[in-house]
C-alpha cells in the first residue's frame, strides 16, 4: 500500500496545505483568456446603459430635453431623475449614513455626475443617445478647497440638507459640514504638549488618488418577469451586502434577488459602494423586461466611482529631549466630496484612523477627523489599505521623520526607542485599539541588518560630499517605515455597515470520494482565495487541496459574508474555513472511531487520517471516512460530512512590516530611481508565500505609483485634470521597481490559524517609505515636509525652494 | 469612449484617397496609424464623417537611401524605422528618437507621416525632422510639392498642408559621417509626450538645434544653432530659452519646464559632443 510506505511529511506534501507555494489554480483559466468578467456576460435581448455626465462641477439642472435622444436609432429610454422618483429611487443611502443622487436631481456636485441614464439595443447606439441628450445648466460657485468650503460664505452643496444639524454621526456645524469624530483624551494630550521638552507640528496632506482597477466598475441586471426574480452579476465586492441593500432601496424581496459577482479584474476598494449604474440598470431591466448591461469607461472610473484618501492631517508630536514619544496630536480635514460615500464601518466615520499611533508606545494621544463636502466625486475609499489605515501610517511615519529633524536624531533610532515592546503585548493603544501581538524590534534589526544600513548612511554621506563639491547632481535618500495595520474587520460588537455585522463565513463539503466544495461570504477579486483557502481545508482536514473547490460570489449558493476588502478575508473568513474545517475534522473523528471499534478519544488525527493512539497502523484516512460517512449507519452520528462556520473575530489582527527603500533623486530635473526597495512583511502564519509576494509586489507598486506620482486633481473650476492614463500615472513594468521580500512570523493569538491578512500591507508601508526616501535626500539641506506625489516637478520645486538650483 | 458613427474608406492609391478627400471636405480625415486621430474621435472631439484608411496604398511605404537623401514614405511605422539597419547607420539620430516614442505596441502601428503630419506639438518626430533639416512631400489635386519641416508647423494641429494634400514621403538629407547627435527626453513613464525633449547635431560645418513639447509647435533656432556650431554652448542654450513657450500643464509649471529644457538641451548637447568624430 502506498499510504504505508509514505512518511507523514510525504503524505503532508501531497496535500499542499498551508504553508506550501501552491501555484494558483485561477491563473489555468486567466492567463488563457478564459476568465469571466462581468462584460464577458451576453443574454438575449440584452440592452446595454450608458450615463450622460455633468461638464460642470457646481450647478443647477434647468431641464433635460431627451427627445433627440430617444429619435437615435436603437435608444429604446432616457431615465432622470424625474422617472426615478416615483420609485423612490432617484436617491441612494451611502454606505456611510449620508445619500447619494442616483441621477442629478434639480442639481449636480461634481464634473462626472451621473444626470441621465440612456438605455439602448448597443453600446454605440447608447454612446449616440448619451451624445443627444440635451442638458441646461446654470453654474454654480465651484468650491474644491475643504478649508475654504468651511468658510462661513461658502456655497452651499447639499441643499438637501438645509437646516439638518444632526448627521450620520453627530452634529453639523456648517452647511458644507458631514461629522466630526473625535478619539483619545484631548485635554490630557494638550497638557502634555503645552510641557514636552520638545514638539514637532507638521500639516501632512495625503492627496487624492483612486483605487483605479484595471477592469472597471459594471453590472449585468435581469428582471425575469415570470418568476418575479431579479439576478444582478457585477463587480462587487460583497455581493451579500449589496444584495441586502438592493432589497431594502427596491422593495424587492431579498430572496427573489439573486447578486453573482463573477470575476473580479482588481477591487482595491473601488468595488465596495452601491453606485448610480446598478441602481440604474435594474430600473431598466424591470422597466424594459430585458437584462441592461452597464460598464464603466476608463474615464467613467476616474471621475465617478470611488476615490481614496484627500486627508489633511495637521499633526503634533511630543517627546523628551531624548527621542522618548510622550504624546501625539491630530486633526484631520477630510474632503469627502459632494456625498459622503465612504465604505467605513459605521461606528467608525474615518475608518480605523486611530491607528495613528503607529507601532509606537504613545501614552497620550487625541485624534479629531471633520468630514466635509467638496465639489468633487464621492468615495473615500480604503484602497487597497484597511479603512484609513494607509492614511494613518503615512501620518504617523511622517511626524516620526519631522520629529527625527527636530531632534537632530537619526530616524532609525528614534523608531527602535519608541517601539511597542515585545512583552507589551497584548497592548492597549492610546486611542483604543488592542494591538494583540507583534515584535517590532526583531523586525527593525533584521531590516536594518539586510539592508546594510550603516554602510548606506557612510555612503549617502559621501554623495552629499560630492554633491557639495559639484561632482554631482544627484542625492541619495533613505526611506524608514515601520507600519502597523489593523485590518480583518471585524468584531460584531463594534463593526457594523448598515447594521450588517462584519462577522464572514465559509461552509465545506466533503463529497462521498474525499474531495470537497467550500464557499465562502468573500469575494475575490485576484487575490487568489481558490487557491489558499483550499490550502487552510487542506491542512484542517487532511485533503488534497488539488480536491477541493472554491466557490464565492454567487449569494443564492454562498453563505452571507460581508465581503472582502480591508484585508478582512483571512482574517475573518479564513478563520470561518478552519473553525468549519474543525467541525468535520470532529464528526470524522467519531466516524473513524466507529470504523476501527474504538472510543473517540482513543483516536487522533495524523495529517491525513484518524490513526489508533499508540496503533499507528490502524487508522482510516480521510477518503475512507468521507465514504463512510455516505454508507453507514453509525449510531448518533448523522449522514453526510459538511460544516458551516460563521465567525465573529474577538478582535482586529495587527499585520505589521519594516521597509526601506533606497532612492537616487536628481536634483536638477526631478527624477528619481528606486535603486532598492526592501519589504519585511509579518502576517502572522504564512499560508501561501508565493501568493504574499505577489501580495507584496502589487502593493508596493501601487505604493510607488501614489507616492510618486498618482492622483486625481482638479482645477479651481472643479474639472478633472486626470481622468485618462496619460495623466493618471500607472507604472508599468518599466517604471515599477524591483523588490525584495522578508520576513518574520508573529502569530496572531486570537486566530485559528494565526493568520493575519497581508493583501494591503504593502500599500500601507510602500507609501510613506518612498515618500520618506524622497524628503530624507533633501533632510541635509532642510526640508521638513513636501506633499505626495512626488513627481519630477515637485521634486524640483522642493530643490529650487532649497536654492540648488543657482 | 465610442466614436459616432462614420465610413470607413480604404483606397489602393493615393488618387483615390485625394478624391475622396475632395468629395467630402472637411468631414473627412485620412487615418494612418491612427493613434492620434482615433482617441480623438472616440472622446468625440474629432467629429468626422469619412474616415480614408492609408494603409492599402504601397506607394506610401518603404525606405530608401540614395544621393545623400534618406526617403522614408509616410506610412512606415516607427518600428521599421527603428528596425532598419542602413537607416540606423546614415542617421543614428533617428532611431535614438523613434526608440523613446511611446512603447513597442504603439511603434508597431505609429507611422512616422502621421506623427510629422498631424501637427500635436507632443509629437516627437516633428522637432526631428525639423533638426535633421526634413521636406516633407505633399501630394493633393494640384500635384505634388515640398515643404520644409522648419516652415510646416503653423499652431497646434495647423501645418502647412491644405485639407485635400496628404503627406506621403518625407526627405532627409544625410548628416556628414562623424556628425555628432543626440536625441534627450524627459517623461513620466514609457508612452507619456515629452516634458523636454531636445535634439541636437553638431557636424564639422554647423549645428542644428530643435526642442519638443515646450511650444505649440515645435522649436528649431537657427540662432541656436549658430552658437552652438561656435561652441557656444550657453549661447545656444540661451537662444533656445527665448524661442521656447512652454504651458503648465499636469508635467509641471512653466519655471519648471523651462528649467527643464536647458537641462535636457545641455544633456543632448553633451553626448551629441562626445559622438561626434
Amino acid at each position: 500500500m502506498k499510504d504505508e510506505v509514505q512518511s507523514p511529511e510525504e503524505r503532508s506534501a501531497t496535500l499542499k496545505g498551508m504553508g506550501c507555494s501552491r501555484k494558483r489554480v485561477e491563473d489555468v483559466r486567466f492567463t488563457q483568456g478564459r476568465g469571466n468578467y462581468v462584460d464577458d456576460i451576453k443574454l438575449d435581448g440584452m440592452l446595454t446603459g450608458d450615463f450622460v455626465r455633468s461638464p460642470y462641477a457646481h450647478a443647477r439642472v434647468l431641464s433635460i430635453d431627451t427627445e433627440a435622444a430617444l429619435a437615435v436609432p436603437g435608444v429604446l429610454a432616457v431615465l432622470t431623475a424625474k422617472d426615478l422618483e416615483p420609485l423612490g429611487l432617484h436617491w441612494m443611502p451611502t454606505l456611510a449614513g449620508d445619500k447619494q443622487m442616483v441621477l442629478a436631481d434639480g442639481k449636480v456636485l461634481f464634473q462626472g455626475q451621473e444626470v441621465a441614464y440612456v438605455v439602448a439595443t448597443d453600446r454605440y447606439a447608447a454612446a449616440d443617445g448619451v451624445a443627444a441628450v440635451e442638458v441646461d445648466y446654470e453654474d454654480l460657485p465651484v468650491v474644491t478647497d475643504p478649508f475654504k468650503a468651511m468658510d462661513p460664505d461658502a456655497p452651499v452643496l447639499r441643499e438637501d440638507l438645509a437646516g439638518q444639524t444632526e448627521g450620520a454621526h453627530g452634529p453639523r456645524r456648517h452647511h458644507n459640514h458631514i461629522f466630526t469624530w473625535e478619539q483619545g483624551d484631548k485635554a490630557a494630550t494638550e497638557a502634555v504638549l503645552a510641557e514636552a521638552d520638545v514638539v514637532a507640528e507638521e500639516m501632512v496632506y495625503y492627496h487624492r488618488t483612486h483605487p483605479m482597477p484595471l477592469e472597471t466598475c459594471g453590472c449585468v441586471a435581469s428582471m425575469d418577469k415570470v418568476t418575479g426574480k431579479l439576478t444582478l452579476w457585477g463587480t462587487f465586492q460583497a455581493p451579500h451586502a449589496v444584495r441586502t441593500v438592493a432589497s431594502l432601496i427596491s422593495g424587492i424581496a431579498e430572496h427573489n434577488i439573486r447578486v453573482i459577482s463573477p470575476d473580479i479584474g482588481g477591487g482595491f476598494g473601488n468595488k465596495v459602494g452601491v453606485y448610480p449604474g446598478y441602481v440604474c440598470s435594474i430600473v431598466a431591466s424591470i422597466v424594459t423586461g430585458k437584462p441592461v448591461k452597464w460598464v464603466e469607461s476608463r474615464m467613467d472610473n476616474l471621475m465617478s466611482t470611488a476615490f481614496a484618501r484627500d486627508y489633511w492631517m495637521q499633526g503634533k508630536i511630543a517627546a523628551t529631549k531624548e527621542g522618548r514619544i510622550t504624546g501625539l496630536w491630530c486633526h484631520t480635514t477630510a474632503d469627502h466630496g459632494g456625498f459622503d460615500a465612504c465604505a467605513d464601518p459605521t461606528k467608525f466615520p474615518a475608518g480605523f484612523m486611530n491607528i495613528c499611533t503607529g507601532s509606537y508606545d504613545i501614552p497620550v494621544a487625541y485624534l479629531a477627523v471633520d468630514g466635509v463636502y467638496t465639489n468633487k466625486a464621492p468615495g473615500g475609499v480604503a484602497y487597497r489599505c484597511s479603512f484609513r489605515v494607509t492614511e494613518a501610517a503615512y501620518f504617523i511615519e511622517r511626524m516620526i521623520e519631522v520629529l527625527a529633524i527636530k531632534l537632530n536624531m537619526d530616524a532609525a533610532e528614534l523608531r527602535r526607542i519608541n517601539f511597542i515592546r515585545k512583552e507589551q503585548f497584548p497592548y492597549q493603544s492610546a486611542l483604543g485599539w488592542e494591538y494583540d501581538s507583534g515584535d517590532y524590534h526583531t523586525a527593525w534589526e533584521k531590516a536594518l541588518n539586510a539592508v546594510g544600513y550603516d554602510g548606506l548612511r557612510r555612503e549617502q554621506a559621501e554623495r552629499l560630499e560630492a554633491f557639495k563639491r559639484g561632482e554631482t547632481r544627484k542625492l541619495i535618500g533613505i526611506g524608514l517605515t515601520h507600519f502597523t495595520e489593523i485590518v480583518g474587520a471585524g468584531p460584531v460588537k463594534n463593526c457594523d455597515i448598515l447594521g450588517l455585522g462584519m462577522f464572514d463565513s465559509c461552509e465545506i463539503r466533503i463529497h462521498p470520494t474525499g474531495s470537497a466544495i467550500a464557499r465562502l461570504g468573500t469575494i475575490s477579486q485576484g487575490q487568489g482565495h481558490a487557491t489558499t483557502f483550499a490550502q487552510i481545508i487542506a491542512s484542517e482536514i487532511g485533503i488534497p487541496a488539488d480536491d477541493i473547490t472554491l466557490e464565492e460570489g454567487d449569494t443564492d449558493t454562498a453563505p452571507y459574508g460581508l465581503g472582502t476588502y480591508g484585508s478582512r478575508s483571512t482574517p475573518v473568513a479564513g478563520a470561518a474555513t478552519a473553525m468549519a474545517a474543525r467541525k468535520i475534522r470532529a464528526k470524522a473523528q467519531m466516524i473513524a472511531a466507529y470504523l476501527l471499534e474504538v472510543h473517540d478519544d482513543d483516536v487522533e488525527f495524523d495529517v491525513d487520517r484518524f490513526v489508533v493512539k499508540g496503533a499507528p497502523e490502524r487508522f482510516k484516512t480521510m477518503k475512507e471516512i468521507a465514504f463512510a460517512s455516505y454508507n453507514q449507519a453509525i449510531p448518533g452520528v448523522e449522514p453526510g460530512l459538511e460544516a458551516v462556520s460563521y465567525y465573529d473575530p474577538p478582535n482586529m489582527t495587527y499585520p505589521f512590516g519594516a521597509y526601506i527603500c533606497v532612492m537616487e533623486i536628481d536634483v536638477d530635473t526631478g527624477e528619481h530611481a528606486v535603486r532598492s526597495f526592501y519589504a519585511l512583511d509579518d502576517c502572522g502564519t504564512r499560508i501561501n508565500p508565493m501568493i504574499i509576494e505577489g501580495q507584496v509586489h502589487g502593493g508596493a507598486t501601487e505604493g510607488y505609483a501614489i507616492a510618486m506620482g498618482q492622483e486625481i486633481a482638479y482645477d479651481e473650476m472643479g474639472n478633472h485634470k486626470t481622468a485618462t492614463l496619460m495623466d493618471f500615472f500607472v507604472p508599468t513594468a518599466w517604471e515599477t521597481p524591483h523588490y525584495t521580500t522578508d520576513f518574520t512570523v508573529t502569530p496572531s493569538p486570537h486566530h485559528p490559524i494565526g493568520a493575519k491578512g497581508v493583501g494591503e500591507s504593502p500599500n500601507v508601508g510602500s507609501v510613506p517609505c518612498f515618500s520618506n526616501a524622497v524628503h530624507d535626500a533633501f533632510r541635509p539641506f532642510g526640508l521638513v515636509q513636501s506633499h505626495m506625489p512626488h513627481d519630477h516637478w515637485r521634486i524640483w520645486k522642493i530643490a529650487e525652494d532649497l536654492g540648488l538650483h543657482v | 469612449m465610442i466614436p459616432a458613427g462614420f465610413e470607413y474608406h480604404r483606397p489602393a492609391d493615393l488618387a483615390s484617397a485625394v478624391d475622396i478627400l475632395r468629395a467630402h471636405g472637411d468631414e473627412a480625415r485620412v487615418v494612418a496609424g491612427g493613434h492620434s486621430l482615433i482617441p480623438m474621435m472616440k472622446l468625440r472631439m474629432a467629429d468626422l464623417r469619412h474616415l480614408i484608411d492609408l494603409q492599402a496604398i504601397g506607394a506610401l511605404k518603404g525606405i530608401t537611401i540614395a544621393e545623400g537623401t534618406a526617403t522614408l514614405g509616410a506610412m512606415t511605422t516607427q518600428h521599421e524605422l527603428i528596425e532598419n539597419a542602413d537607416l540606423a547607420a546614415a542617421i543614428p539620430l533617428l532611431r535614438e528618437a523613434a526608440l523613446q516614442i511611446a512603447d513597442p505596441q504603439v511603434r508597431y502601428m505609429g507611422t512616422v507621416g502621421g506623427n510629422v503630419a498631424n501637427g500635436d506639438p507632443g509629437n516627437d518626430m516633428p522637432g526631428l525632422m525639423q533638426c535633421l533639416d526634413a521636406r516633407f512631400e505633399l501630394y493633393g489635386a494640384e500635384g505634388t510639392r515640398q515643404v520644409a519641416a522648419r516652415d510646416f508647423y503653423e499652431a497646434a494641429y495647423f501645418t502647412a498642408r491644405s485639407d485635400l494634400e496628404i503627406l506621403t514621403k518625407i526627405l532627409i538629407p544625410v548628416p556628414a559621417s562623424g556628425t555628432g547627435y543626440a536625441y534627450a527626453k524627459q517623461k513620466r513613464k514609457i508612452g507619456d509626450y515629452a516634458t523636454a525633449a531636445a535634439a541636437v547635431l553638431i557636424g564639422s560645418d554647423g549645428a542644428s538645434v530643435a526642442m519638443t513639447n515646450l511650444s505649440d509647435t515645435p522649436v528649431w533656432s537657427e540662432e541656436a544653432g549658430t552658437a552652438l556650431a561656435s561652441g557656444d554652448i550657453e549661447g545656444c542654450v540661451a537662444a533656445m530659452l527665448a524661442a521656447i513657450d512652454p504651458q503648465e500643464d499636469m508635467r509641471g509649471p512653466i519655471a519648471f519646464k523651462k528649467h527643464v529644457a536647458a537641462v535636457i538641451l545641455r544633456r543632448a548637447i553633451d553626448s551629441a559632443l562626445s559622438r561626434r568624430a
